[in-house]
């Protein structure tokens, strides 16, 4: 058997560069897949949790972040492609139109 | 009823309010519709209102004879009601009233018939045929306020009246008053009004101050409750009104030291010179004396104060008169003068010689003036018949100096204008005093009285016998420069005689002037003034003809118009000749001639420092000490610095400067915030970042 430790610590590398995907790059893309990244390391944490704690909230949970990704990835690329149609790019740093 | 019991029963008293009402209503006519009316109209409606009203004043008197001379007071309207004050509107009908009705309605009547004719000549001469209507509207006001004063019951609605006619008197003497004299452009005539008026306002002052003791003393100032209270009350109270009075007879009546407009006024239109300026006005002030005659009985130094004035009056004004060129300026002076001798007569106590010699004089004084407008029209119309055949330049340059009233410009007219030189002489004569015309009787009346009181009143008959005798001499030589000798000037060579609307209502005037002497003959049965004036005035006594004054004054007035033919007559003025008196009296004529310089004496005394005390009060006091100073100075710069003071440190630094630094913060705050959405999406996930950091590091190790 796996220690939780393992499956913690597999979390928070993995949250980690899903972190640093967003901070760092700049393509869209990347960042989105970095977030999903981050949403699955997160999911990861909440099924290592529950298993041990053996409880089924987290399990269910993660269905749920599940469903919210996945309606998250409808909006999103269809977002970029937008985007991408008006500007020809989909370089983050050159989306500041909201600059203050 | 027919018309004697009407007489009897006293039916006509209630008709008294007309004699007001009807020159008001000529008036309002004239006024209203006269803009529509042809002259003669308007002549005819103005001297009918007058003649109304005369009509009325003979029923009065009729009625009055007829119900034995009692009092008669018709009440016509309440007028004031404040606390002890109760005074109405109601006319007294006695005889001494109504003889100033007859008089003032009589002679007004004629003057307005003859002033259709001369004012339509006069307007023409002046160029300005509009206002016609106007002097006659002018007119019938004076005849309506006349007799409101001479019918008032009470001192107030006879002062009423008594502003009323100094209104008109202000009104018609500055008629034209945008000419002079002699007919130039020139503000003279305006400021010869204002000064009637200003003068008489001092005399108002006086006659005003006597209105409010008399109230204060007696509680009214109804004529019966004030005598009825006279011999009650302190000498001295009685004293001050009497004397406050004798201030407004002076103003009014033309007497030292007031009468200095008197002469000036002659800027008037000539039929103003005559029923305002010597029939009827100026006597307001003998008729209030002699209404008065119960305070002043019972006052012997105030009536000697009176008496003197008038006798002083008499005689100054006599020899101003000799030195007179002006035809109107002689008749004026001769005004002031027969003024002084009826003040002196009442101031005497000779009521009687007073009123009856105002009667006479306003008949011979009118017709004197009226004759004179007429000598002056006969000139205007030589003068214009004259400036015809010239051309036009030439005519105006000598009508800018020509002076029709000047008597050194006539001579001889008695040739061209007999019947003006017949009416003149009838005035001359009754003036100088020479019977049986009507001034023989009236003066030596006059003269009697003051003989007869000689030590009463000292040196009153002197003076009035030497005023007597100058008044023959500057009559006679009026006659000998006006109508005998040469003629002086082209003008009086073609002197015009004057149309009948003129000269026939000169033809009653002169028949008072023949036959005024009947009022009352100083023969037994015929003192009829005497005993009709008793049903007012008391007991009277009535004097009989004293041989040794009328001889005396006959004598010196015939002495006194030789002397004048000497001078004047046997040796005819030449044209441009300087007046053969100025020689023999030297700086005496001078004084004559200038009229003893009493206007520039006031100038200096009254006038100047007047005008200094005007000028510092308008230039120092009010320019600059209110205005430069304080309102300047004070003020203005007082309410600068509190409103620079609230609008600089307290509104812009604080309440301002409050709401700017907000703005200024707000607006700072925003830019730096502002700066934080900076529009990279990675910038703010690294801020989630480090918030989440931030938190989850304060939960961990708090």
């Amino acid at each position: 058997m796996v220690p939780v430790t393992y499956y913690v610590a597999l979390s928070a590398v993995l949250f980690t560069i899903g972190a640093l995907g967003v901070l760092i790059r700049r393509n869209a893309l990347i960042i989105f897949m970095s977030i999903e990244l981050m949403l699955n390391a997160a999911n990861l944490a909440f099924v290592a949790f529950a298993s041990v704690n053996g409880i089924l909230d987290g399990q269910i949970f993660v269905f749920f972040i599940m469903t919210v990704a996945a309606a998250e990835v409808a909006v999103g690329l269809a977002l970029i492609v937008a985007i991408f149609r008006t500007k020809k790019s989909i370089d983050v740093d050159q989306i500041n139109m909201l600059k203050g | 009823m027919n018309f004697s019991e009407a007489l009897n029963s006293g039916l006509f008293f209630q008709l008294v309010p007309w004699i007001v009402f009807f020159p008001v209503i000529g008036l309002l006519i004239n006024m209203i519709f006269g803009g529509k009316m042809s002259e003669k109209a308007v002549g005819t409606v103005a001297s009918l209102a007058s003649g109304l009203a005369f009509v009325v004043a003979v029923l009065l008197a009729y009625s009055l004879s007829a119900t034995h001379g009692e009092v008669h007071r018709i009440f016509l309207a309440e007028w004031i009601h404040i606390g002890d004050l109760k005074l109405n509107w109601t006319f007294r009908v006695d005889t001494l009233s109504t003889v100033m009705m007859l008089v003032v309605s009589g002679v007004g009547t004629l003057i307005h018939i003859y002033a259709i004719g001369y004012m339509h000549e006069d307007v023409r001469f002046h160029d300005d045929i509009k206002r016609f209507r106007r002097f006659f509207v002018f007119l019938n006001l004076f005849i309506a306020m006349m007799m409101i004063l001479v019918s008032g019951d009470s001192y107030l609605m006879l002062f009423v009246g008594w502003e009323g006619v100094g209104l008109c008197s202000f009104l018609l003497i500055g008629f034209w008053y945008d000419f002079d004299i002699i007919g130039r452009k020139s503000t003279a005539n305006a400021e010869a009004g204002k000064k009637a008026f200003i003068a008489n306002r001092v005399g108002d002052f006086g006659f005003l101050l006597a209105i409010f003791t008399t109230f204060w003393h007696f509680g009214s100032l109804q004529f019966d409750t004030v005598f009825a209270q006279a011999g009650h009350q302190p000498a001295t109270v009685i004293t001050a009104i009497t004397l406050f009075m004798l201030i407004g007879v002076t103003g009014k009546s033309a007497q030292v030291p007031l009468y200095v407009w008197l002469p000036d006024a002659m800027a008037g239109p000539t039929p103003v010179s005559a029923l305002i300026h010597a029939a009827t006005m100026v006597t307001a002030g003998v008729y209030l004396v002699t209404r008065s005659a119960p305070l002043y009985s019972t006052v012997p130094n105030a009536q000697y104060i009176v008496a003197m004035v008038g006798a002083v009056t008499a005689l100054f004004a006599a020899t101003i008169a000799v030195g007179q060129y002006d035809i109107k300026k002689v008749l004026a002076y001769s005004t002031i003068s027969q003024l002084g001798f009826m003040v002196a007569a009442v101031g005497t106590g000779a009521y009687v010689a007073g009123i009856f010699h105002l009667a006479a004089h306003a008949f011979f004084k009118a017709l004197l003036f009226l004759s004179a407008g007429s000598i002056i029209l006969g000139m205007e119309r030589g003068h214009h018949h004259l400036a015809h055949g010239h051309d036009d330049a030439d005519a105006h340059h000598e009508e800018e100096v020509f002076d029709p009233g000047d008597m050194r410009n006539m001579g001889n007219l008695r040739k061209q204008m007999p019947v003006t030189f017949w009416l003149y002489m009838a005035g001359t004569l009754a003036l100088a005093g020479i019977f049986p015309f009507a001034g023989f009787w009236s003066k030596d009346e006059i003269l009697l009285d003051a003989k007869l009181h000689a030590e009463h009143f000292p040196g009153v008959y002197w003076l009035l016998a030497i005023a007597a005798f100058l008044t023959a001499f500057y009559m006679g030589r009026q006659i000998w420069m006006v109508f005998f000798g040469e003629e002086r000037t082209e003008v009086a060579k073609h002197a015009q005689e004057s149309p009948p609307v003129m000269t026939v209502p000169l033809m009653f005037l002169a028949a008072g002037a023949v036959l005024g002497g009947l009022m009352n003959l100083p023969f037994a049965g015929f003192h009829n003034l005497t005993h009709w004036l008793s049903h007012t005035l008391g007991e009277l006594e009535s004097l009989p003809l004293n041989l040794t004054v009328a001889g005396v004054s006959t004598v010196l007035a015939l002495i006194a118009i030789y002397i004048s033919w000497l001078i004047y007559g046997k040796n005819p003025l030449k044209a441009g000749q300087i007046d053969p008196l100025k020689k023999p009296l030297g700086f005496i004529f001078t004084g004559m001639e200038n009229k003893w310089f009493v206007d520039e004496g006031y100038g200096v005394v009254f006038i100047q420092p007047f005008e200094k005390l005007a000028k510092f009060l308008s230039i120092d006091l009010d320019w600059n000490f209110w205005h430069d100073w304080f309102h300047e100075s004070v003020i203005f710069a007082g309410f600068k610095g509190l409103a620079r003071f609230l609008s600089d440190p307290i509104d812009m630094g604080i309440i301002n400067a409050i709401a700017d630094k907000l703005a200024d913060w707000t607006k700072r705050s925003s830019e730096s915030l502002g700066r934080l959405q900076n529009g990279f999406v990675r910038s703010y996930a690294l801020s989630v970042l480090l918030g989440v950091v931030a938190i989850l590091g304060y939960l961990l190790f708090k």
